[in-house]
């Protein structure tokens, strides 16, 4: 629950001393709110054209950026269907990508504390962004902020720029031509980065890319993806053979 | 309608675990397994989908300028720039090289 997430703006203000924190103005919480939602809401227009490319309607295009509202989820499923996968296996790839919002909703439900009945409509904003922000805060007031402040700006610009897209896809013509391609692994990438922190993320990494290329030419589309995913256990699985024992002493003598 | 479907599924399954999140007591998922498998899987599954999205093309393996576009955003990365620039130095890379006839 500590660790420190470097990466989010404002984090100086975090230097001060931790167990009276200082209250940040919320004009600087806006700002830093306001600069991650509209960077990467603006991205949303790669998405739509992504989508479209891959054979999606407008109305389909648009859908998933309202309903799903996750990006690397919507990419991968888009990227699913292009390759030819049916549709459970690119829903479940797209599952267990959405899968760490589970963590991060845990995380904001302590740091928030939303009223219940706000909970289902403040459920549909938590993503990485909205969170790395969030935790990024040093009061609740300010990461109620900036949890709002980028969850409202990102949801409206990543829909518009969607549209924008799946429109404009037709008009660019050949996409390719545009490289926009290149666009869904970059996302992955960017959204994958700050996460190979320790060696075991990126052992995890490097065998889930062997797996995932290795299987691709001999298993249908979607599946080498939920192989790939199995390096996470696999790893985990080789440690702990290994004696790692995370060094904190539990789990044998939990009984008593 | 296939399609539709998949929308359909993925929707349904993305918001439902966002919404978990928010409702579940502390301590269900605090387990340090689950916790430690959580922050792992994201990480074999974002890594197997950027090389597939930059090696492969209709079920095979390929290089093309793709593998150039994301070499462009990974360099970014390590700059630290912001998001759409990496973005957007992978489109512009890739469409150059493709312009250049690569």
């Amino acid at each position: 629950m500590t660790d420190q997430t470097a990466s989010a703006p404002g984090s100086p203000a975090l230097g001060a001393d931790p167990a009276v924190p200082e209250p940040k103005p919320d004009r600087a919480v806006v700002r830093d709110a306001l600069g991650v939602g509209i960077a990467v809401g603006l991205s949303g227009f790669a998405f739509g054209v992504t989508s479209a490319g891959a054979g999606l309607t407008v109305l389909q295009t648009c859908a998933l950026s309202l309903l799903v509202f996750t990006g690397a989820s919507q990419f991968a499923l888009v990227g699913a269907l292009a390759a030819g996968g049916n549709p459970l296996t690119a829903a479940a790839g797209a599952f267990f990508l959405g899968v760490r919002n589970a963590f991060y909703g845990l995380r904001l439900s302590q740091l928030l504390r939303l009223p219940a009945f706000v909970r289902p409509f403040a459920a549909q904003w938590v993503i990485d962004e909205t969170t790395a922000v969030a935790l990024a805060q040093p009061t609740r007031r300010s990461a109620r902020i900036g949890f709002t402040v980028t969850g409202l700006t990102l949801y409206v610009l990543w829909n518009l720029t969607t549209l924008a897209g799946a429109l404009g896809a037709e008009a660019l013509g050949d996409t390719d031509a545009w490289g926009l391609d290149a666009a869904g692994p970059a996302v992955f990438l960017a959204l994958l980065a700050p996460m190979l922190r320790t060696a075991t993320e990126r052992t995890v990494a490097g065998v889930a890319v062997v797996l995932g290329l290795g299987f691709l030419p001999v298993l249908p589309a979607g599946v080498p993806v939920l192989v790939a995913a199995l390096a996470a256990p696999a790893v985990l699985y080789v440690q702990g053979g290994r004696g790692v024992r995370g060094g904190r002493g539990r789990g044998k003598e939990a009984k008593r | 309608m296939n399609i539709w479907i998949a929308i359909g599924l993925t929707a349904a399954g993305c918001y439902l675990v966002k919404l978990v999140g928010l409702l579940v007591p502390e301590g269900a998922l605090e387990r340090p397994l689950v916790q430690r498998l959580s922050a792992l899987l994201p990480v074999a599954l974002l890594a197997a989908l950027t090389a597939q999205q930059t090696f492969s093309l209709n079920g095979a393996l390929v290089v093309d300028a793709r593998g150039a576009g994301v070499a462009a955003a990974a360099l970014a990365l390590i700059l630290r720039a912001p998001f759409l620039v990496v973005v957007g130095a992978a489109v512009l890379v890739t469409a150059g090289v493709r312009a250049l006839g690569g």
